[in-house]
């Protein structure tokens, strides 16, 4: 009520904050187009440097490469995810669920850094060469815990009679699990196979530990080419990327939507809290 | 039903779990006990606390501190906002779209926002102050930071805004509490989870961000994170790096023990 009296400030400072949070996004898409070849002086428009982009092989490579991790990584995870899931949700006892869960998160709330560093030296130490696979290896490894979390909920939420009266009328445990289970739990599924997937997409950090000479995603070309300084092709390709993620977010949405459930953004808000390195990755 | 055992999906499950994360603790630790050519030692160890290490720990602390503070500042009253403007699932989502874009193509932009000739020095410029040296300062720094932070602070204070009953609150104003009375001794301790949860989301990576200080803090800022990135990329004094990565875990479980006995749920 009294709100309203305040209505065109507090009006100004969202805007404010939104204008800033976007600011970035836009200054690089804007500067895409500039024919000046910097990031200051508009000159005039170009589409030169989205030609760039799509003649540059090597880079089209990393693209693919990074989507081929991606997809690999967040079907695998999805599946162990799960599993993992199923688990947590069969163990009976209390204290091992609550062990079992604050293993689940330790890769959640630590840093990437640390994550990054430990899995060096466990793939130097057991002898997995640096590149694709040791890659896809990390990437399913921190995917996993985020499937759980996104899966768990909606197993808790189903009914255990569900599961007692399939097996009465005779499903055996394979017929309960894919009959009854799974189709419940696929908004977690689908969910939890997004997070994934963003979450490989987004990584940049454990990556760049694990990555060795080889083999580059395009957050670790990325960085390398924005450390030699300003080129617009990263320009253009941020901007492309841009369009992409706001087609998938779009799409996850939609999904989400449709399954029913609200789990769009209060999941991933439920995720972030416990993440946080959501944002360093 | 009640038979033990027949928990087959536990086998696949606690292997990720001893493979994953048991086992690179372990092996980060174990490492932290040797020196560059392999030989046990707890050098690292006493090197970590000498002043050059303690120094970089400090600043890191104090970075991080001085993150999570403007990251909190800026996001209390946004989230306050949010849960009061209509349609506030779409504004929530429209404000966390941005963390779904890569990290690093939001800190490259800033590259050229900050840039010499960029818009913030052209706007510096026209209001007759004059160009500055933004890129590579601790400003820069900590200006990006919590840019990218934002997102991750204002989403758990939000739900937990969403949480307040209202009721409360017109309570308070009615018994004739000051709306900064209000704030202080009802709506603030009612959000303190939503505010730890944030605190721990932002503080604890900022410790550790090496990308940040390395594309627009120069070598100005050096974080534990850029500290580990530099032993185990650049000078392969891996058992120094694990140190440093030992202190940050102890750290991190620290922070949680202190952040209380949150459950991660939505």
């Amino acid at each position: 009520m009294n709100a309203t009296k305040k209505w065109p400030w507090s009006n100004l400072y969202l805007i404010a904050v939104f204008a800033v949070m976007y600011a970035p996004i836009f200054y690089l898409t804007f500067y895409s187009f500039n024919s000046g070849g910097t990031m200051h002086g508009y000159e005039g428009f170009t589409l030169d440097w989205y030609k760039e982009v799509f003649a540059d092989t090597r880079l089209l490579i990393i693209v693919l490469n990074t989507l081929v991790i991606a997809l690999l990584s967040g079907l695998l995870s999805t599946v162990l995810g799960i599993v993992g899931a199923l688990a947590i949700y069969e163990v009976r006892r209390r204290r091992n669920k609550n062990t079992l869960l604050s293993f689940n998160n330790v890769l959640i709330v630590s840093p990437d850094v640390i994550i990054g560093a430990s899995f060096l030296i466990l793939f130097t130490m057991i002898g997995i060469r640096l590149g694709f696979f040791s890659v896809l290896l990390s990437h399913i490894a921190f995917s996993v815990p985020i499937v759980v979390l996104m899966v768990l909920p909606k197993l808790q939420e189903m009914s255990p009679t569900l599961i007692d009266a399939a097996r009465d009328l005779g499903a055996s445990r394979w017929q309960v699990l894919t009959g009854v289970v799974l189709p419940f739990i696929r908004p977690g599924i689908f969910a939890g196979f997004f997070m994934a997937l963003t979450y490989s997409l987004d990584d940049f950090a454990v990556t760049f530990f694990v990555t060795g000479n080889g083999f580059s995603t395009l957050s670790v070309e990325i960085y390398s080419r924005a450390r030699q300084g300003i080129s617009l092709s990263i320009n253009a390709l941020s901007t492309l990327i841009f369009l992409f993620t706001i087609l998938l977010v779009a799409g996850y949405y939609f999904i989400t939507r449709r399954s029913g459930s609200r789990a769009g953004s209060a999941s991933r808000g439920g995720v972030m809290t416990g993440a946080g390195e959501g944002g360093s990755r | 039903m009640a038979v033990r055992n027949r928990n087959f999906f536990l086998v696949p499950y606690v292997l990720w779990i001893v493979l994953f994360v048991a086992a690179p603790i372990a092996l980060t630790l174990y490492k932290s006990f040797f020196d560059v050519d392999g030989a046990f030692t707890l050098d690292n160890y006493v090197r970590f606390f000498t002043p050059v290490y303690l120094k970089m720990t400090l600043s890191s602390f104090w970075y991080a501190f001085l993150i999570t503070l403007f990251s909190l500042l800026i996001a209390y009253p946004a989230a306050w906002l949010l849960t009061r403007t209509k349609h506030k699932q779409l504004w929530l989502l429209l404000i966390i779209l941005p963390t779904w874009i890569n990290l690093l193509l939001k800190v490259y932009a800033f590259l050229g926002i900050f840039g010499t000739y960029g818009a913030v020095n052209r706007s510096l410029e026209w209001l007759g102050i004059g160009a500055q040296q933004i890129l590579f300062t601790d400003f820069s720094f900590v200006f990006v930071s919590v840019y990218i932070f934002i997102p991750f602070m204002i989403l758990p204070i939000f739900n937990s805004l969403e949480e307040l009953n209202p009721s409360l609150v017109f309570a308070a104003r009615d018994l004739g509490a000051s709306p900064w009375t209000t704030f202080r001794r009802v709506v603030f301790p009612l959000t303190l989870d939503g505010v730890k949860a944030g605190c721990q989301a932002v503080f604890i990576p900022a410790l550790s961000l090496f990308m940040i200080t390395r594309l627009v803090a120069g070598n100005r800022v050096i974080t534990l994170g850029t500290a580990i990135e530099q032993h185990f990329l650049v000078t392969q004094d891996w058992g120094m790096g694990s140190t440093i990565a030992v202190f940050l875990i102890i750290v991190m479980v620290l922070i949680m023990f202190a952040a209380g006995k949150r459950e991660v749920r939505r």
